[in-house]
């Protein structure tokens, strides 16, 4: 009540309040609109028929197929992007190197151009008649319309992910405790797994999360360079668009909720054991 | 377990930050290397420890050529300005690093951590994380840090450069008083004359990336080798064409021998001294004495006084308007690039 009669006695601080107000209202209606009511409606739309009828749906086989080539490839580019993004991200901030903004630029590029761009690039490059495609074919070894071509594809534009949330933390971290590790002895693998890693293991975590949701659901770059062969080289995203054009609706919205139940987990489990940690 | 730097050329781009520098520091002494900051004297002290290569020269640690080795294997202590605390361990895990990358027994780095932090007075605080320390408790544990593995040397860059004024202080006299303790030979790098000053048992004065002069804390205040080491060690007036401290000037109320004629223009007392600003027929200057000796002469503004260098003060001849001289400015700022 006592803020109540403060504001009213003060015009200042009511339109601050009034401001305040506007803003939120502003926020949760951009926020329902875009997000939560498709997703909302698609929820329902999934279970419209029922459980079972959404448990037949992801338990079909070319269902489970799609799972498991999207988790295989998902993990693997996690893995490549962790790797190769710690790398330039500690090249990025601790080197100074000819070409060093060349390269920083060359990795926000994957997420500028469209995916498309990046599916046509490939098949360019590791196609049949691409530079290595014919090479590597005689070697016995496919990449486009195969899982490697998946895999190039969801790393391509995934790739600034873990770098970009890397890159701030480490120039914040700074060059000391690397020194100073290194004056007490510390090998730089040590120094590795002592101190950078466990100084940046929020913001890895972070574009690890980001890296997967993205995975998870690349449809463009995927789309051109899978070949969209059933229970073969379809993930869940191409999965979920054939059925909807298939006039299967249903199956097509079971497919994206567990996509979308994926992802809502992974930002959970790292918003709850976030603030845990830094305490 | 002595250390030599023999000949050190460092540059930065255009910048000389070291030229042609050589410093012998003897094995169990405490030693400042003193000048005004950009003076080259963290470059020398990063290059001992092998954080920056000399372009070229040679460093001796122990008797033993160490200009290639990595920092690791050089057994150097380094205390860094800022602490260079390692944030996401405990007090006790940031002390035991040195010893866990060394594998060695958990029986022994506990008794050692506890040992140490006893020294730094910071056992009760084993558990905290280095962000619920204040400034001083933090450099104090990167200190039993750096001498957790045993050393042979350590070093100090700036180390209370980040600290209030009266922190230092205390830390200072604790620096001296810890290493007469442990007696580890010890380099550490101020800009602060009166710090090198107190605690050092022997100064290396670099400036423009050269050693200007090397000895004990009173060698250097009584017989700097030139103007730029009698500036930077304590104040300065000039009386004759000759550069001497306020303090190594006699005042008389009748002429003496020696004396030149002069007038008292302003008396200014600041505690327990009386700055005296006096002109002669050629130029002023300024006198350093007591109230005591104020109230024995009758001095007073406008008084006629002779005045000459007290015996056996250190005098040094003045050159051209000293180019030389440090910005004063500079020399209050505690960042040493």
């Amino acid at each position: 009540m006592a803020e109540v009669r403060t504001i009213a006695g003060d015009p200042g601080r009511a339109q601050q309040a009034t401001t305040r107000w506007a803003l939120r209202l502003i926020a949760i209606l951009y926020v329902t609109v875009l997000v939560v009511l498709p997703l909302a409606v698609m929820v329902g739309r999934t279970f419209e028929e029922g459980i079972g009828e959404f448990v037949d749906s992801i338990t079909s086989p070319e269902a489970v197929a799609a799972i498991t080539l999207s988790l295989r490839v998902t993990a693997l580019a996690i893995l490549i992007n962790t790797v190769f993004g710690l790398t330039t991200a500690l090249l990025l901030t601790r080197y100074q190197f000819p070409g060093r903004s060349v390269l920083n630029s060359l990795i926000d590029l994957p997420v500028s151009v469209s995916p498309v761009i990046a599916g046509l690039a490939l098949i360019l490059v590791y196609g049949r008649s691409g530079w290595f495609g014919g090479s590597l074919q005689e070697l016995g070894i496919q990449i486009i319309y195969a899982e490697p071509a998946i895999v190039l594809a969801t790393c391509f534009v995934s790739l600034p992910l873990v770098v970009r949330e890397l890159v701030p933390v480490l120039e914040e971290i700074g060059l000391e405790q690397e020194q100073a590790g290194k004056s007490l002895g510390a090998s730089g693998w040590q120094r590795l797994w002592r101190l950078t890693l466990p100084s940046v293991r929020w913001a890895l975590a972070y574009g690890v999360v980001l890296t997967l949701a993205r995975s998870l659901g690349e449809f463009g770059a995927v789309r051109v360079v899978a070949g969209n062969v059933l229970g073969s080289t379809q993930t869940m995203p191409l999965l979920a668009a054939q059925r909807y054009t298939d006039l299967d609706e249903q199956g097509a919205y079971s497919i994206s909720f567990v996509m979308v139940a994926v992802a809502i987990m992974c930002i959970i489990v790292v918003a709850i054991f976030r603030p845990k940690e830094e305490q | 377990m002595g250390i030599q730097a023999l000949n050190i050329k460092k540059s930065f781009g255009d910048f000389v930050a070291l030229d042609d520098v050589s410093v012998d520091v003897h094995s169990g002494q405490l030693t400042a290397l003193l000048g005004p900051s950009g003076g080259g004297k963290s470059t020398l002290l990063r290059i001992i420890a092998g954080l920056d290569q000399a372009d070229s020269g040679t460093v001796r640690i122990d008797g033993s050529d160490a200009t290639s080795l990595p920092p690791r294997r050089r057994d150097v202590g380094f205390v860094f300005q800022h602490y260079a605390a390692f944030k996401h361990l405990s007090v006790y895990r940031n002390v035991a690093f040195g010893l866990e990358v060394r594998k060695r027994p958990r029986s022994e780095i506990r008794r050692r951590v506890h040992e140490l932090l006893d020294l730094v007075h910071l056992d009760q605080f084993a558990d905290r994380m280095p962000s619920q320390l204040s400034g001083g408790q933090r450099q104090r544990m990167a200190l039993a840090r750096a001498l957790a593995a045993e050393p042979k040397v350590l070093l100090l860059d700036e180390p209370f450069g980040a600290l209030d004024a009266k922190v230092r202080k205390e830390l200072r006299d604790w620096l001296r008083r810890l290493h007469d303790e442990v007696h580890v030979t010890t380099v550490f790098v101020t800009h602060d004359q009166e710090e090198a000053l107190e605690v050092a048992d022997e100064l290396v004065v670099i400036n423009y990336g050269r050693v200007e002069q090397v000895g004990g804390p009173n060698d250097l205040y009584d017989r700097p080798a030139n103007e730029f080491v009698m500036e930077f060690l304590g104040p300065v007036t000039r009386l004759n064409g000759r550069l001497l401290r306020p303090h190594d000037v006699d005042v008389f109320e009748t002429p003496h021998e020696g004396t030149i004629t002069a007038q008292v223009e302003r008396l200014q007392r600041i505690g327990f001294e009386v700055r005296a600003d006096v002109r002669s027929a050629d130029s002023n200057f300024w006198v350093q004495l007591t109230p005591g000796q104020i109230e024995a002469m009758g001095l007073a503004e406008g008084a006629p006084v002779w005045v000459r260098p007290a015996r056996g003060a250190a005098t040094i001849e003045e050159h051209e308007p000293p180019a030389m001289l440090p910005d004063p400015s500079n020399l209050s700022e505690s960042a040493e690039k």
